[in-house]
């Protein structure tokens, strides 16, 4: 495999976004940025990817007008994943190991605020048997730590010392929507919105925009002195049949991280977990030890902007390994109801 | 870097049909997968990776369907990747199929595309109004009409060109068993006596909408030594190329990003001349004028003289390049899985099992895709050896 790494990232999360029903202005910023941490323009980028939804900005083709934010001439080498843009960069990293470009700047981007999430996210169950019933994210995550207490996987005060954890680490992410110190006793204050689930314990509805650029490595910008490569990327899917799977378990998520080389000495970790029991079932399948920092960002529980959450989690890895505060450091996403699909890439200081 | 080569082992499609009440989504994907997978002799145990493609969600009204069809499609406890690249989705797809095997990644990837447009309705799903952005007015045909009429002011191709190309493609259709439209009457007469729906675009020189799958097995160099497989798809080169929607020196007639996609593989994969070096094309023709046009935008013709390959019967079946020897869009159209039928249909051709529709002695063979206003690309070339 062909040595490639992260060496760009931008971001922006926020509750609601006062523009189009898609977020794409957001990218003329963050693109900004990304020249700016790189010293490249568009003409350095070989190949662009992007992860997105038409049901989140409920119309046909969304993704398609986001290609204005990136300039008109000449036309690009690109592509599209209705997905995270976690996978976008995946499919990026791909290309890149064709040999058919060597560096790829990709990009998510959604607006969860536009609609009612946890319905419009029922429409990803099965038409014929499921979505009939509107059974929502929130409530199948409900079931899903219900089963966990009962089952002694965890208990409430387990899952509340990842809400407060993840609120209280959020207090130095400008772009957390949800933040500030918190105590597990605080979390437990909270009602209840969807027994066993407090509102803390779900991530927020969150509109945003992110990007990556990634680099062979021998093709890095001088800018970045310290680039993360990755030295495992993978990804894998579960039944979507929740009534089959142990919803205690996350299987493809151990089978990505077996295939991104596992989490051996990884010293912190980005984890992509919308509900704070699923920290709990993916701390267990990644294998993270109790000494791996968990979501210093404050995860998805401080903001959780769809379709492109995932992406942020690889680029606050990255960007811990580029500060130096790590050497090694993990990154997860996840898409489907209760953890179905995950992808993880592990990253290390460049040697 | 040097690329794992990678070749189609099988190839599988459903029967097009305008309502496949017959079938569940699960079960129409199932039709295309078992056939690519009993064609490549091969078992849901042998593939390491699945990837999805389709065109809007609003199609099927399912949002990321590939989610609840991972266990019909196999793609639980596997990696599974769902492109959505507008309507040339199809080859996308393809190519990025083909990118996990050419990456050294794995060595056996099925892909699958595929649209249910009975579920919804394909034209209203599209014409969905968006602020600050020109209306899709009535379905995709409202949107490509001044295009065409573009053309034809600028070419001077006589009225009938785009008549001729869709009696080629019905006739041609007549030799493809899973086509949806089957008209042995069709005459360019016939044609040009049909109802103008968008000026100057008739009712018979527009594409159907259809229900389909079709899927391919990609494999390693190293697998289809493996195989039982004699005849592969090699591929030779792909490329994608995409362009905004509007810009002020923009050519919607003839983009430059399908000029440049072009210009860019042929250069690839060493050719100088794509007229006499590839022997047929299968091409995105939604509606028929769009072949002359494509035909100038892919270099097989200089411009202004595509329509002149068509007039002389240059893209006829048996004629010096034959084009949509399938019958094409125009007579099959499960949106999402388009291009990944023309990917499809040049793998059978350089594989020989085009069957009725087979082009005596093809080599070399293009499958090309096109999406949103005329600013998606993705194509590729396939050879009966390694190139």
């Amino acid at each position: 495999m062909r040595d490639v790494a992260v060496v760009g990232f931008a971001q922006r999360q926020m509750r609601e976004f006062d523009g189009s029903p898609n977020c794409i202005e957001l990218l003329v910023p963050i693109l900004q940025e990304l020249w700016e941490q790189t010293g490249w323009t568009k003409e350095d980028i070989g190949f662009w990817c992007s992860g997105s939804s038409d049901y989140l900005a409920g119309r046909s083709f969304s993704f398609v007008t986001a290609i204005d934010a990136l300039g008109a001439v000449p036309p690009i080498s690109e592509s599209h994943v209705e997905m995270d843009g976690a996978w976008a960069l995946y499919e990026a990293w791909l290309k890149i190991q064709t040999g058919e470009a060597d560096t790829a700047l990709v990009y998510g981007f959604g607006k969860s605020s536009a609609s009612t999430l946890r319905r419009t996210l029922a429409l990803q169950l099965d038409p014929y048997t499921l979505t009939p019933l509107w059974p929502d994210t929130v409530s199948i995550a409900g079931l899903q730590a219900r089963l966990g207490l009962e089952q002694g996987a965890w208990d409430e005060k387990a899952m509340a010392e990842v809400a407060a954890r993840s609120r209280s680490n959020a207090t130095s992410n400008e772009y957390a929507v949800r933040k500030g110190e918190t105590s597990i006793d605080d979390v437990l204050a909270q009602d209840v919105i969807a027994d066993p689930l407090r509102r803390w314990d779900c991530a927020p509805i969150t509109d945003g925009a992110a990007a990556v650029v990634i680099a062979a490595a021998d093709r890095l910008p001088n800018e970045r002195k310290r680039a993360a490569v990755i030295s495992g990327i993978a990804h894998s899917v579960d039944s979507p049949s929740l009534g089959l799977r142990d919803l205690l378990r996350s299987p493809s998520a151990a089978a990505a991280t077996q295939a991104a080389g596992g989490s051996d000495g990884v010293q912190l970790a980005e984890l992509h977990a919308p509900f704070s029991h699923q920290e709990l079932i993916l701390r267990n399948e990644l294998g993270l030890t109790d000494d791996v920092v968990i979501n210093p960002s404050g995860g998805a529980l401080a903001a959780n902007p769809m379709f492109s959450a995932g992406l942020i989690r690889i680029g606050e890895a990255a960007r811990r390994i580029w500060s130096g505060e790590a050497d090694k450091t993990l990154a997860h996403a996840t898409s489907g109801a209760a953890l179905q699909q995950n992808l993880v890439c592990v990253m290390e200081a460049q040697a | 870097m040097s690329r794992t080569p990678a070749a189609v082992i099988g190839v599988g499609q459903t029967h097009y049909r305008a309502k496949r009440e017959d079938v569940s989504m699960p079960g129409l994907l199932r039709e295309a997968i078992d056939r690519a997978l009993a064609d490549a002799e091969l078992t849901f145990a042998d593939i390491d990776a699945v990837v999805v493609g389709k065109a809007p969600d609003l199609f099927e009204g399912v949002m990321m369907p590939e989610l609840f069809l991972a266990d019909a499609i196999g793609a639980t406890g596997k990696p599974m990747i769902r492109v959505h690249t507008a309507g040339s989705v199809g080859g996308s797809t393809a190519i990025v199929a083909a990118s996990l095997v050419q990456s050294g990644v794995h060595q056996r990837v099925l892909t699958v595309a595929f649209e249910k447009q009975s579920e919804s309705n394909a034209m209203w799903a599209l014409s969905i109004p968006v602020p600050f952005t020109m209306p899709v007015h009535a379905g995709a045909g409202g949107f490509f009409a001044p295009h065409v009429r573009s053309y034809i002011r600028r070419s001077g191709a006589p009225t009938e060109v785009g008549a001729m190309v869709a009696a080629k493609d019905r006739h041609n259709a007549l030799k493809n068993p899973y086509a949806h439209l089957r008209n042995p009457d069709t005459t360019v007469e016939s044609v040009l006596a049909s109802q103008v729906l968008w000026d100057p675009v008739r009712y018979d020189e527009t594409c159907p909408s259809s229900d389909g799958a079709c899927a391919m097995v990609i494999a390693s160099e190293s697998a289809v030594k493996a195989s039982g497989i004699a005849n592969p798809a090699w591929i030779h080169g792909q490329v994608m190329r995409s362009e905004p929607l509007a810009y002020a020196e923009r050519d919607q007639a003839n983009p430059w990003a399908g000029r440049d996609a072009a210009a860019h593989l042929w250069k690839s994969i060493g050719i100088s001349d794509p007229r006499t070096e590839i022997d047929c094309a299968e091409v995105y023709v939604p509606f028929s004028w769009f072949e002359p046009m494509w035909m100038e935008n892919l270099g097989f013709a200089g411009e202004g003289e595509g329509w002149k390959m068509t007039e002389s019967g240059a893209t006829a079946l048996d004629g010096e390049l034959p084009v949509n020897m399938s019958g094409g869009v125009l007579s099959s159209n499960p949106i999402g899985a388009s291009g990944m039928i023309r990917f499809a249909e040049a793998a059978l051709q350089v594989m020989g099992e085009a069957g009725e529709h087979q082009v005596d002695g093809a080599t070399r063979a293009l499958g090309h895709a096109y999406g949103g206003g005329s600013q998606f690309f993705a194509m590729w070339v396939v050879g009966s050896e390694p190139l």
